[in-house]
């Protein structure tokens, strides 16, 4: 069967890819991008770990039809560093523990970049909600909200990476 | 492979909407089905129409367009009695792809936003413009092979809309059970209840017992326990993995009592 050209723009870049009919964004990023930031958890909106911003905003790549992305501009962790520079919430997740065996980070790292994007200085409880879609089985959640309101911190004071 | 086919008109879509084609709102049920192999169809159908992402309020009642997200439903001003509703839809990613013509058809224990419309005497607008009364759409989606334009519900006051998602995880979990109410008062009276369940049967449902006791009534502490004890009758809620039937029938009194009166607890 014939494949779909898709085009959009990935951390900036202008990509176009032909993806096959049905396929979700996750396996198109992964499999034919090579972006392979976004994880596989569970294929079913669970998890979370597949989290990427779409114009900005969270969204589950697993259950994103590839071809809706047409036009749109598209966030993955791997643009989140600057050169050598890591964005301040992947480098406050790595100093304060909040990623051990760092199978969640990727989606905890752009769900906390939308909730900061809109809200920069959320309470706890915003947090929790921000992050309320992504699951961890190894930190317990404490460090990983504990990173994300000492990054609002950081980020409001203007301190660059 | 699954053949998709994108079109800038409802109209078109609809046509196209034959044979063993679904209809894809924000995918989230529909590509969960494709990820795990579980699908019945094998061309997936979708429209860019603008007119999907409508809300437009007119007299009592408004539209919502069925593309609208409950991202959206939570951004917009004229929908904020609805917030707390949309809020309930699971996590923030899921929100902003969950559409309110995709909850429609949400099968048990999904389907929240739904409750609300099935309590604010929703109706369903097909393309087309024929429009189907929320109870008798629900009691026959299963067959349904049409495209949902929008959907119509009453603007409550404030007073007279009350809301409650019961569920085991916080914030975000599957309902035990969601209940909504639209009570609107005249003299004190309340005239025209409406109270509707999630998650206590195969669809959204109406305790009309439940609301044959507050009606005509005060919102009060004893007519809200005569609400409370007839909406036992009201239902024959599943087991499920989230809890029992029995469980449900149990705390549905103490969940609507809670939302009615204001009482705190989860
Ligand atoms: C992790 C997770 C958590 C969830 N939590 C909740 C929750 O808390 N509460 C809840 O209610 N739901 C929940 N859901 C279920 C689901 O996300 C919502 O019910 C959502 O509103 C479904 O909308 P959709 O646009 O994604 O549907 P889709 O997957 O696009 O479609 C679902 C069904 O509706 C049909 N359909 C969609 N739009 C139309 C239309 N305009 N006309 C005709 N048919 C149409 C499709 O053909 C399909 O049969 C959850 C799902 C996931 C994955
Ligand atoms: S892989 Fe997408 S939510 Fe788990
Ligand atoms: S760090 Fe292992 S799942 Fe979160």
């Amino acid at each position: 069967m014939a494949k779909t050209p898709v085009q959009f723009t990935l951390n900036g870049t202008h990509r176009a890819h032909f993806v096959d009919g049905g396929a979700n964004l996750l396996d198109v990023l992964r499999r034919e991008v090579g972006d392979l930031s976004p994880k596989y958890g569970c294929g079913q909106g669970t998890c979370g770990t597949c989290t990427v911003l779409i114009n900005g905003e969270p969204h589950l790549s697993c259950l994103t039809l590839a071809e809706s992305v047409e036009g749109k501009s598209l966030e993955t962790t791997s643009g989140m560093a600057n050169g050598p520079d890591l964005h301040p919430l992947q480098r406050i997740f790595m100093e304060s523990f909040a990623a051990q065996c760092g199978y969640c980070t990727p989606g905890m790292l752009m769900a906390a970049k939308a909730l900061l994007a809109g809200n920069p200085n959320p309470t706890r409880e915003e947090v929790i909600e921000g992050i309320s879609g992504n699951i961890c089985r190894c930190t317990g959640y404490e460090p990983i909200i504990d990173a994300i309101l000492q990054a609002a911190v950081e980020l409001r004071s203007g301190r660059v990476a | 492979m699954i053949a998709v086919e994108t079109f800038p008109s409802i109209d078109q879509a609809s046509s196209a909407l034959t044979g063993d084609a679904i209809y894809l709102g924000g995918g989230t049920l529909v590509m969960r089905a494709l990820n795990y192999g579980e699908q019945n169809f094998t061309r997936i159908v979708r429209s860019t129409d603008p007119t999907l992402k409508q809300i437009a309020a007119s007299g009592d009642r408004i539209t919502i367009g069925a593309g609208v997200t409950m991202a959206e439903v939570m951004a917009s001003p004229e929908l904020s009695f609805l917030a707390p509703v949309a809020r309930n839809v699971g996590g923030p990613a899921v929100r902003n792809m969950a559409s309110v013509g995709g909850n429609l058809f949400a099968e048990h224990p999904y389907g929240d936003f739904t409750v609300a419309l099935l309590a604010l005497k929703g109706s369903v607008t097909l393309n087309g413009g024929g429009e189907q009364e929320m109870e008798s759409f629900l009691s026959s989606r299963s067959g349904f092979t049409e495209v949902v334009t929008s959907v119509s519900l009453v603007r409550p006051s404030e007073r007279d809309f009350f809301w409650k998602k019961v569920s085991r995880v916080k914030p975000k979990g599957i309902s035990v059970m969601s209940i909504a109410a639209w009570l609107p008062q005249s003299g004190g009276r309340i005239s025209g209840a409406r109270i509707s369940f999630g998650a206590m049967g195969a669809t959204p449902l109406r305790a009309k017992s439940a609301e044959a006791a507050l009606e005509g009534q005060g919102l009060d502490q004893s007519s809200v326990a005569a609400a409370c004890a007839a909406v036992r009758g009201d239902f024959q809620p599943p087991d499920d993995a989230l809890a029992s039937g029995w469980y449900r029938s149990e705390v549905a009194p103490v969940h609507l009592r809670r939302m009615l009166l204001g009482e705190g607890g989860r």
